[in-house]
């Protein structure tokens, strides 16, 4: 380690081992949680933005209104609406979901995965319905039926059409994980707050949170520009 | 009949004092996005690069933890500039720094970078010959800004700040968390109190989804108006 990088971890008592422990511990946490409501929303999102462009007004009706709820109302009171909520479910106590319930990061996991989900759903459905109508008309007549022309022509052709409002998406996620440390978790914005008010330093706590997050955020990014090349390799100018 | 268990003024209180910090949050983020996109589209190398910088800044921290920085640290800064002030100088100044003002300085800066954006696209969407004919009739810069540029560019403005208006909304609810008596904390006071969360989350979350679904018609009539004399094409 350089010798000024010592010194400076010497002469200040806010950055020591164990206050980086916790602050990579919170970070884990972050990691944890935004990437598992994501994986598990992108899951759900797929099918039911599918089921949204059904004409059929019974079932693309319902997901309708599960998007409309979840995107019009603010993250926070959703997570207060699970987190406090399910402990009131009658005879909760008493089954094994208790269990899983009673801990702060499954209602947190739930609400983060819904809301991802609905703001998804809609990302995908975008792309499905704004589908050039010749692809389509194409792949009827190869005589494709609708499960091989979903599975071979919409869907990957509507993946490229979304990644750019999905990584969007992603980035907001991160963004809004934030308020897990509401609920007691302690996730990075956690740990900074348990280090604030330890130290009442609350410029070493959250600008070096807010530096943490901007690292993660400027690594999604990276990602998501080297995705959006190589799925749009196909449409680059010949000579470049 | 919904019984708010004698919570009812407070709550609407809460939701008077939301609508005040979204209504203010939304006055300093439109400002701060005019003179970001000015900045950015001054050509003055220093102007861009400060207006990159702060979007680019804002983009990349969580507004949570920009609230909390305002809010504790923005105490800690007034305390130790009113500290000096009275030792050099024997000036006494002081003042608060509560929840609502760090909510509107953050909602505010946050979504300033966002309306940034859209206001610059919104610039480079008018037309070149506008701005040309507007220095042929002898319009000075200001001029041509102020009476050829800003009613030109509102319009191809208005989705984006409209989108904006819709996110900057929800987030509101976050200065809850530092402590302002919004509705969301008169809300989660009553239903720990009274051990009730649906029955006061939902009416709460009821409220946003009619502000939301009422600003969407708004910003319906208001972009039909801006766009009347348009001719689009099929």
């Amino acid at each position: 380690m350089p010798d000024f990088i010592a010194e400076w971890l010497n002469q200040n008592d806010i950055f020591n081992a164990m206050t980086i422990m916790e602050y990579w511990d919170g970070l884990v946490t972050t990691v944890h949680l935004v990437f598992l409501s994501l994986v598990i929303g992108l899951v759900v999102a797929v099918p039911l933005a599918i089921l949204r462009t059904v004409k059929n007004p019974f079932v693309s009706g319902p997901i309708w209104l599960y998007t409309y709820l979840f995107r019009g109302t603010p993250l926070l009171i959703q997570l207060y609406i699970i987190y406090y909520g399910v402990a009131q479910i009658p005879g909760i106590q008493d089954t094994f979901w208790w269990e899983i319930f009673k801990e702060p990061l499954y209602p947190a996991l739930l609400a983060f995965t819904l809301n991802t989900a609905a703001y998804t759903t809609e990302i995908i459905r975008g792309a499905i319905i704004s589908t050039p109508n010749g692809e389509i008309e194409a792949a009827k007549a190869y005589g494709m039926n609708w499960f091989l022309r979903m599975r071979r022509i919409i869907l990957p052709s509507a993946a490229r059409r979304a990644v750019q409002a999905y990584s969007n998406e992603v980035i907001f996620m991160l963004h809004a994980s934030a308020i897990a440390s509401v609920v007691t978790i302690v996730d990075l914005t956690g740990a900074a707050r348990n280090i604030y008010s330890r130290f009442y330093a609350p410029f070493e706590a959250f600008i070096f949170v807010a530096l943490c997050y901007m690292a993660l955020t400027f690594i999604l990014v990276f990602v998501f520009r080297k995705l959006e090349n190589h799925l749009l390799r196909h449409q680059r100018p010949v000579n470049s | 009949m919904l019984d708010l268990k004698g919570y009812g003024p407070a709550l609407a209180e809460g939701a008077v004092v939301t609508i005040e910090l979204a209504f203010f949050s939304l006055a300093l983020s439109l400002t701060l996005g005019l003179l970001g996109a000015s900045a950015k589209l001054s050509g003055s190398r220093v102007l861009t690069g400060v207006a990159t910088a702060y979007t680019t800044l804002i983009r990349g921290v969580p507004d949570l933890v920009m609230m909390l920085l305002f809010y504790y640290g923005g105490q800690v800064a007034v305390n130790a500039l009113s500290d000096y002030l009275w030792e050099t100088r024997e000036i006494d100044f002081f003042f608060q720094f509560d929840p609502f003002i760090s909510g509107v300085v953050t909602i505010g800066l946050i979504f300033g970078a966002y309306m940034t954006e859209t206001f610059r696209g919104a610039f480079l969407a008018v037309e070149k010959g506008q701005i040309e004919a507007a220095r042929a009739y002898g319009f000075s810069t200001w001029h041509t800004f102020r009476r050829v540029m800003i009613p030109q560019m509102l319009r191809h403005a208005l989705p984006g700040i409209g989108n904006n208006w819709q996110v900057l909304l929800k987030t509101t609810a976050l200065v809850s968390i530092i402590g302002l008596t919004d509705m969301v904390r008169v809300a989660e006071e009553a239903a720990k109190a009274e051990r009730m969360p649906f029955h006061f989350f939902i009416p709460v979350a009821a409220v946003y989804l009619a502000l939301t679904a009422g600003s969407e018609l708004f910003i319906k009539w208001l972009d039909k108006r801006a766009n009347v004399g348009v001719v689009r094409g099929n």
